[in-house]
């Protein structure tokens, strides 16, 4: 993969270049094909789900009496509960936390600021080694006593803190807090380090206001990360204390759970909500930030015209960031907070919309006026305008405290992180691999293949989602292992029966993807060096660039996204060009 | 190609506000039921006119931003426009435009909300004291969940909680119709949600902490009480039932529980001994 292997290959120096690499483009390599594993395994999760809530008590077929053979071939209720926590945990800290700033943000911050590498190599290695601990607890999680965690992701005391409280709360659950705890080590790593990097190691003439979005989004991310997550790890830590050494920071005085009498009271388990949330709704931003900085990029790019409002789209990342910071009780509406505070947070939450809606109109006024390319990366990019303008609007109605009453914890909410975080990261994530692909491994990606794996992707994940809306009108909850057993949410087997198989089909559709993706590293058209014809640093490099990324010493003489720009005879005028005046 | 996808997006705005249409109109073949359920409190309505407000509003941003999204994709079709690019940077003053709009839209669905917040939250509601004067309504029923059912015990004539009257039941919540009922709720042991859809209502369940909801019932019949806050493995399964009945029904309901749980009326089985 990398050009510099011209003398013999050996064991020593195969391990030092592609396992415990210091070269920031292997590390990205090596988090973006950990994510995209864990992706299949979370999808997987999420069937499981889907399986349950179309035929609720019926065998698996073919699998089932496979992976349930105690159960003859049926999903426990215990299972079930496993089956959403799990899903939810690592699709979030096992695939979008670190394919966002693990994978893009380790492969794109150097290039495209036009440094050689990160500003700590080491440190950069061990962050994504540290995922690997990770993987061990969360994965090994499943063969321990209760099968995997099962408080959900969210992981409310007292029902995660005392092992008596549920199957997976053994065990299971803590291996699931020191998982999440080795992924915080992680991230807090890859954040420093991208700090320092953006700040001390941007190319001559690549001030602050002349890097893409894409890097913008990252070092905000990166200041969320390394501002938020102490919060999480202390948490995290409390909770470990309390199922291990006795202490009671979550548990009240006289608690008792399934006959057991809770060893120390005096706790709060609301305390756990606003330390959890005080980290995981930063994280929702965590997890969008950069895929919103991409998909500038990538529409700038395939418009080819500036991006409109370039500063206002660097503000509203920055004031999205900061007010992320005071929203995190809107997940608490109903939870015994002071309702009093609720209206506090419902106004901030309010607020929160408005960045996110300038960049919307931003993004629409990209578009208007170019000469659109519909290329594969276009299309997904566009599909995240088009998405997230669906996941942010229905997010008006949860921040609503009266109407959050009725729609709290039913599918209304699911819709909407699904809209976010499936249809909204994902998707940028999908057009992200085809758009940088060809930096990558020097070769494109099929475009045919890739049109038909966004379309098809597109119409069954609407197929999934966009129903959910219906059912949280109805208050249809979530979590629930057989909803049907309640009278009100009867009538709602047959749409669940019609999402399961448009969530089976999409899973299905990825297959094209995952051919494609591994097809092309062997095979794929090989291209030169901008093949997108491009603006910014990383597309002056070679494909893929070799250690040390750049053959010759970049120059940035003006902002990212000069597409079109009269100065120049072609349609695209790169960041490194000279100006003709001093031509 | 552009065509094609074009069109592809257009569809999203036509089908996503088709298929709220469908879901909205109540007799529309095939989604029969498809809304909210059956309101049965005073306040639901204000919830429901709460969520359509912001429906419309948001419904609208979602239409009018679609279309644009699949006018732009449509005609600047780099294979169809020969127009050359509008090489502009932005405008401050469409920033601005867009800026304030939006904030004032926001801030205003924000503070239209406050008062049925407060009306469903904060302000318990009250009632003629003895001596004349207002003074807080005592919960009629107090409600405690646990792993996985709802303990629910009456207040019984001196309407106090925990005295040698109380009534117990377990997942039988019968209220009197047209009284506004206050109900304490507090969990035993891991968090519970105390969720009944057709009267708008939910709280969490907190270990150690006593909460009330309330809430005027105005039809008689029998609902679901959900548990909407995942309580472990059982959780799907700890499900009670609202019985609303006439004031008399009541009445005679709890005479006839508080008889049955009597020590005089009770009767060992066989199987006791």
């Amino acid at each position: 993969m990398t050009s510099h292997d011209h003398h013999e290959m050996t064991v020593s120096s195969f391990v030092s270049t592609y396992v415990f690499s210091r070269d920031h483009k292997i590390i990205g390599l090596q988090f973006l094909f950990s994510t995209l594993l864990w992706f299949l395994v979370g999808g997987l999760l999420a069937l499981g789900i889907r399986w349950q809530l179309a035929y609720p008590w019926t065998d698996m077929p073919v699998i089932g009496s496979m992976l349930f053979s105690g159960e003859g071939g049926q999903i426990s209720p215990e299972f079930y509960t496993v089956l959403f926590t799990m899903h939810a945990t690592v699709m979030i800290f096992f695939v979008i936390i670190p394919v966002l700033a693990g994978a893009f943000g380790n492969y794109l911050i150097p290039l495209m600021i036009g440094a050689d590498d990160m500003a700590f190599p080491t440190l950069n290695m061990l962050s994504y080694w540290f995922m690997w601990p990770a993987f061990i607890c969360v994965g090994g999680s499943f063969f321990v006593p209760g099968h995997g965690a099962a408080s959900g992701w969210t992981s409310y005391p007292p029902l995660s803190d005392v092992t008596a409280a549920s199957p997976g709360s053994g065990t299971a659950q803590t291996l699931w807090l020191l998982g999440v705890t080795f992924v915080g080590i992680s991230s807090m790593m890859g954040s420093v380090n991208y700090m320092t990097t953006i700040i001390q190691m941007r190319a001559p003439g690549m001030t602050m206001f002349r890097m893409p979005l894409t890097i913008w989004s990252m070092f905000i991310t990166a200041i969320l990360q390394a501002f938020a997550l102490p919060v999480l790890t202390a948490a995290g830590f409390m909770q470990l204390a309390d199922r291990t050494i006795g202490t009671g920071f979550f548990l009240p005085e006289g608690n008792v759970i399934n006959n057991s009498v809770a060893a120390a009271g005096g706790g709060q388990p609301l305390l756990w909500q606003h330390l959890f949330w005080f980290y995981s709704h930063p994280a929702v931003y965590i997890m969008i930030l950069p895929a919103m900085g991409m998909v500038s990029d990538i529409l700038a790019c395939f418009a080819r015209k500036p991006v409109f409002g370039y500063k206002p789209m660097v503000y509203s990342i920055s004031a999205i960031a900061g007010l992320g910071f005071i929203v995190w009780g809107h997940h608490m509406f109903v939870s015994g907070m002071n309702p009093v505070l609720g209206m506090t947070f419902m106004v901030s939450t309010m607020m929160i919309a408005l960045p996110s809606a300038v960049k919307v109109f931003n993004w629409l006024g990209t578009v208007w006026g170019g000469k659109i390319q519909f290329t594969t990366p276009m299309l997904f990019a566009l599909s995240f305008v088009s998405m997230f303008i669906i996941g942010g609007l229905s997010g008006i109605f949860m921040a609503a405290t009266p109407v959050d009453i009725f729609i709290h914890d039913t599918y209304f909410i699911v819709a909407h992180f699904h809209y976010v975080l499936f249809a909204g990261t994902a998707m940028a994530v999908w057009g992200a691999i085809y758009f940088w692909y060809p930096k990558m491994f020097g070769r494109m990606m099929n475009e045919t293949l890739g049109k038909i794996h966004f379309f098809l992707t597109f119409i069954f994940l609407n197929g999934t989602f966009f129903t959910m809306h219906i059912l949280g009108t109805v208050g249809f909850p979530r979590r629930l292992a057989d909803p049907y057993h309640y009278e009100t949410f009867r009538h709602l087997l047959p749409m669940n029966q019609f999402m399961t198989w448009c969530a089976v089909a999409m899973v299905a559709t990825q297959v094209i993807f995952a051919w494609n993706f591994i097809y092309s590293i062997f095979f794929g058209k090989a291209v030169g060096r901008n093949p997108w014809h491009c603006n910014t640093l990383e597309w002056m490099a070679p494909s893929p660039p070799g250690h040390g990324n750049f053959d010759f010493q970049p120059i940035v003489y003006r902002g990212p996204y000069e597409y079109g720009s009269p100065e120049t005879d072609q349609d695209y005028y790169p960041q490194t060009q000279p100006p003709p005046s001093s031509a | 190609m552009g065509r094609f996808w074009s069109i592809m997006f257009l569809l999203v705005p036509i089908l996503g506000v088709g298929v709220f249409v469908c879901a909205f109109m109540d007799e529309t073949w095939p989604f029969v039921n498809m809304w909210f359920p059956e309101d049965i409190s005073d306040h639901g309505y204000i919830i429901d006119n709460l969520f359509n407000t912001i429906m419309y509003l948001t419904g609208l941003i979602f239409i009018v931003t679609g279309l644009m999204l699949f006018w732009f994709m449509w005609k600047y079709d780099a294979t169809k426009n020969s127009e050359p690019v509008k090489f502009t940077h932005g405008s401050h003053t469409l920033e601005v435009v867009w800026s304030i709009i939006p904030a004032a839209t926001l801030l205003f669905i924000a503070i239209y909300q406050m008062n049925a917040w407060a009306d469903a939250k904060i302000i318990r509601p009250t009632e003629m004291g003895p001596n004349g004067q207002e003074v807080v309504k005592p919960p009629l029923v107090e409600v405690v969940g646990r792993q996985f059912e709802w303990r629910i015990r009456y207040a019984g004539e001196d309407r106090i909680i925990g005295t040698q009257d109380d009534v117990f039941t377990v997942n039988e919540l019968h209220l009197p119709v047209g009284e506004e009922a206050v109900i304490a709720i507090k969990s035993d042991d891991v968090l519970h949600s105390f969720f009944l859809p057709n009267a708008r209502v939910k709280q969490d369940l907190v270990p150690g902490m006593k909460q009330f909801v309330w809430f005027r019932p105005m039809k008689t019949g029998q609902f679901d009480l959900v548990c909407a806050e995942l309580c472990g493995w059982g959780h799907y399964k700890m499900k009670g039932r609202l019985t609303v009945q006439s004031r008399s029904d009541f009445d005679a309901w709890m005479k006839a529980s508080a008889a049955s749980q009597s020590l005089a009326s009770f009767t060992p089985s066989d199987e006791d001994e």
